[in-house]
């Protein structure tokens, strides 16, 4: 029999990964719209990923609507939880989508408006997003198997060191993107965006590395640190976990690195390898959970009827979305023709 | 405070649906259009289905960025608002959810990037089949979110257990539970009419225009369109009459209280009269200034004139629905059937008798209707969902059992930030459409719009203005 339970958490896990990368690198670039000199640079930005953006949103509809349907008692707890981190992130998510369309529609001061609300936006679900993902990390009060904390119990120093943390990643990924896509000024702009939030990533991680230890009594166990023994090392713990903060400092070092030398690429697959060690890492600290520290996933989830239903079409169709989402991004490939302008 | 937090998230979640439903009513039904306009071009090859698709193409991509945002909102919403609902009833209703964001959501999404932006990176065929899958994909998800909506009218295929939670016993019965068929073919119609009438609409609008500045010889673009909208709503219009009332004799034999609530039934009789006009009255159990006519209201439900038919008094109050907007709302569609009726009936005789541009009074007539696709969908989910109360899933899972443990200050808050959003978002919406329309397909594609003018997100900067089917592209 199929661990239906584990195939559907890693499943969620990858969409919800995939989420952050994609749609990270399009928030990015509305979070570094106010740093841009020009209408016309603002109009290339957003051009770069005006054909995606659509498609790296589902991922994260999929993240939510999969949590519901594999996992609905996790769904069920953690939103409620999450209320108004919630909120705010569809808010966000709401006035920067349709800036995509109403910013070239509208005349002078409306325009104004929307590319205030384009960066707004980005800039609002991003917090947000950091948020939620602080908020779950800290753990949940559960009771009965409802929630059954209170409507600020996700909002701490902690989540906030978080969200802070994931505003500046979107940033770099954003800025790596469109070091990629871009060319000339707009691209030496790029390049100094990226070096400045890869700094900024850097020392931001490695402070929610050491914070997440002090969340929660559990996730220094897991790392090999005893909380109640002043935090004494178990290095046979701790010594195979740290290949994932190296991953991390490769990251790091490749945008560094590579944006100096002048690559137009590599920075963006360092940015991505960034990002899989910070996901990794906070995954290592809170696994079995789903919701932390009430539920692992198994106690969550959905019947094995629903999950098998869901996996007998899920194996042909998810390798469809992964081939045809691939193919767009092939027809979109290369630098942005600024010249040409939009019509391309 | 209970009370509160529920009264609260049936407001929020009504607000945030209503606004919602407009856009994928009319975009189903648009990116239909598009695929026909575009398929006519690559087959006709005359320019006037290109420019016709390059006009239309605008509003849709307006419209499907405002149909996006908004449905976000309801799939975490169900989590929000309503995470009693999900967590006893999410292993019946999430794998058709998970569904609909797998079968049709990516498709939607990934396509709609080449059909906006792709004309020039891929061949016409290819920009065809990226608008053909982009209507395909909207179909698809009308399909699983009205199967899991029909599962909570006429739920089936489950067993509850101990602890509460449902369980499916049967998917394909959960799937295709009794009223999922004709409330699909009822809805797909409902959106193809109401795009019909929206096109048809700015159509009219712009031949009344067009008829101002002298007379006019053959086929201009708005001509094309107009004829095409109307020949949809003679077509259509008729066929929804019937599908309408399978939809009916479904809710008759299924959601008996629904019925009783729509047609303003309180008492349980045979031969039951046709109610016209009533004001619906819980206290006193019957319909004020009420107009009906006696001996048709069986037949109209197509059961025999000695059946008995249950009224209202059949329930006890707190299994009741409130019955106002369900009888009212019923009204209000039903009207407006009858006259997209009337107007796809006259419409096509004028053109059978090559008056139809030469008719203001009907041109106008047109134009008048063009919101009411719109007002009559939203009539229509009223009907159905307060209808349903006080089930969430009927018979089986209260509404007030369904709702978060959230506080009402919470549930304020939130509805508050959603109406402030909307009102911006929606407005701005609806007047670049309407600017659009005003302007009509020939001028807003022949736009000055100088380079600096033409950037990312607008149609118009992604529109070719000079390739043929055969074209480099």
């Amino acid at each position: 029999m199929l661990d239906l339970p584990l195939i559907w958490a890693g499943l969620i896990a990858a969409a919800v990964l995939l989420y952050v990368m994609l749609d990270g690198f399009d928030l990015g670039v509305g979070i570094l719209f106010p740093f841009a000199k020009s209408k016309e640079e603002r109009d290339v930005m957003m051009n770069t990923i005006a054909p995606v953006w659509d498609g790296n949103e589902t991922w994260l509809v999929l993240g939510g609507g999969g949590l519901l349907a594999a996992f609905p008692l996790a769904y069920s707890v953690l939103m409620p939880a999450l209320y108004l981190p919630v909120l705010l992130m569809l808010a966000g998510l709401i006035l920067r989508g349709v800036a995509f369309e109403f910013r070239f529609r509208a005349r002078n001061r409306g325009r104004k408006f929307w590319t205030q609300m384009f960066a707004g936006g980005s800039i609002l679900t991003a917090l947000a997003q950091g948020l939620i993902l602080g908020g779950f990390i800290q753990g949940v009060t559960v009771r009965d198997d409802r929630f059954a904390g209170g409507p600020f119990d996700w909002l701490t120093p902690y989540t906030l060191l978080v969200a802070a943390g994931i505003v500046a990643g979107y940033a770099l990924l954003g800025g790596a993107w469109l070091m990629m896509k871009t060319r000339d000024n707009l691209h030496g702009d790029a390049k100094r965006w990226t070096l400045v939030s890869a700094a900024a990533v850097g020392a931001l991680l490695a402070a929610v590395s050491v914070a997440t230890l002090f969340v929660h009594p559990r996730i220094a166990l897991r790392w090999g640190f005893d909380p109640g023994a002043g935090l004494a090392v178990d290095w046979g713990t701790l010594a195979p976990l740290l290949v994932i903060p190296a991953l991390g400092l490769a990251g790091l070092c490749i945008v560094a690195v590579m944006a100096r030398r002048g690559s137009h690429r590599w920075p963006f697959a360092g940015a991505l390898l960034l990002f899989l060690s910070g996901y990794l890492g906070l995954a290592a600290s809170f696994t079995p959970y789903i919701v932390p520290y009430a539920f692992g996933f198994r106690q969550a989830a959905a019947p094995d009827n629903a999950l098998a239903l869901m996996l007998g079409g899920g194996v042909f169709i998810i390798p469809a979305i992964l081939g045809y989402t691939a193919w767009v991004y092939w027809v979109f490939r290369g630098k942005i023709d600024e010249e040409a302008g939009y019509h391309h | 405070m209970e009370y509160d937090a529920l009264l609260l998230s049936r407001l929020q979640f009504g607000f945030t649906i209503a606004f919602h439903i407009l856009f994928p009513a009319f975009t189903i039904g648009l990116a239909a259009f598009l695929a026909v306009l575009e398929g006519l071009w690559l087959w006709t090859k005359r320019d006037a289905f290109k420019v016709l698709y390059l006009f239309w193409v605008k509003i849709f991509a307006l419209s499907f960025g405002m149909g996006v945002v908004s449905g976000i909102v309801l799939s975490y919403q169900f989590g929000t608002n309503w995470s009693e609902f999900i967590r006893l009833t999410g292993g019946v209703i999430g794998p058709l959810l998970a569904y609909e964001v797998l079968t049709a959501f990516f498709l939607e999404a990934s396509f709609l990037g080449v059909m906006l932006f792709g004309w020039r990176k891929v061949g016409p065929r290819l920009h065809f089949l990226a608008t053909v899958l982009v209507a395909v994909g909207t179909t698809i998800s009308a399909f699983w979110i009205l199967s899991a909506n029909s599962w909570m009218q006429t739920p089936q295929g489950f067993q509850i257990m101990a602890d509460g939670r449902f369980e499916a016993t049967d998917f394909w019965a959960v799937i295709f539970n009794p009223s999922f068929p004709s409330r699909l073919v009822h809805m797909l119609l409902a959106a193809f009419l109401t795009t019909g009438l929206v096109v048809g609409s700015a159509s009219a609008f712009r031949v009344l225009k067009e008829r101002v500045k002298g007379p006019v010889e053959g086929w201009t673009e708005s001509r094309i369109a107009l004829v095409m909208a109307i020949g949809l709503i003679a077509v259509v219009s008729p066929l929804q009459l019937l599908a309408g009332h399978w939809s009916g004799e479904v809710a008759h034999k299924h959601q008996p209280s629904k019925t009783a609530a729509i047609e303003g039934y309180w008492d349980t009789r045979a031969d039951q009269p046709f109610v016209v006009f009533g004001i619906p009255d819980r206290d006193a159990g019957k319909n004020h200034l009420e107009v009906a006519i006696p001996g048709i209201g069986n037949a109209i439900q197509n059961v025999p004139r000695d059946e008995v038919i249950l009224g209202l008094e059949a329930w006890p109050r707190e299994d009741q629905p409130p019955p106002f907007i369900p009888f009212f709302g019923f009204r209000i569609m039903v009207g407006l059937g009858l006259l997209m009726i009337l107007l796809g009936g006259v419409g096509a005789v004028l053109i059978w008798r090559r008056r139809l541009f030469d008719s203001p009074w009907f041109l106008r007539f047109c134009v008048a209707m063009g919101p009411s696709g719109f007002i009559a969908v939203l009539a229509g989910w009223m009907v159905t969902e307060v209808g349903r109360q006080p089930w969430v899933v009927y018979g089986v899972l209260r509404t007030r059992d369904a709702v978060s443990p959230v506080l009402a200050s919470q549930v304020a808050t939130s509805l508050t930030a959603y109406v402030i959003v909307y009102a911006i978002v929606f407005t701005a919406g609806a007047i670049f459409i309407l600017r659009l329309m005003a302007e009509g397909p020939v001028a807003a594609l022949a736009e000055p719009a100088p380079r600096q003018d033409r950037a990312p997100g607008s149609a118009l900067a992604r529109a070719p203005e000079n390739t043929t089917p055969d074209g480099d592209a």
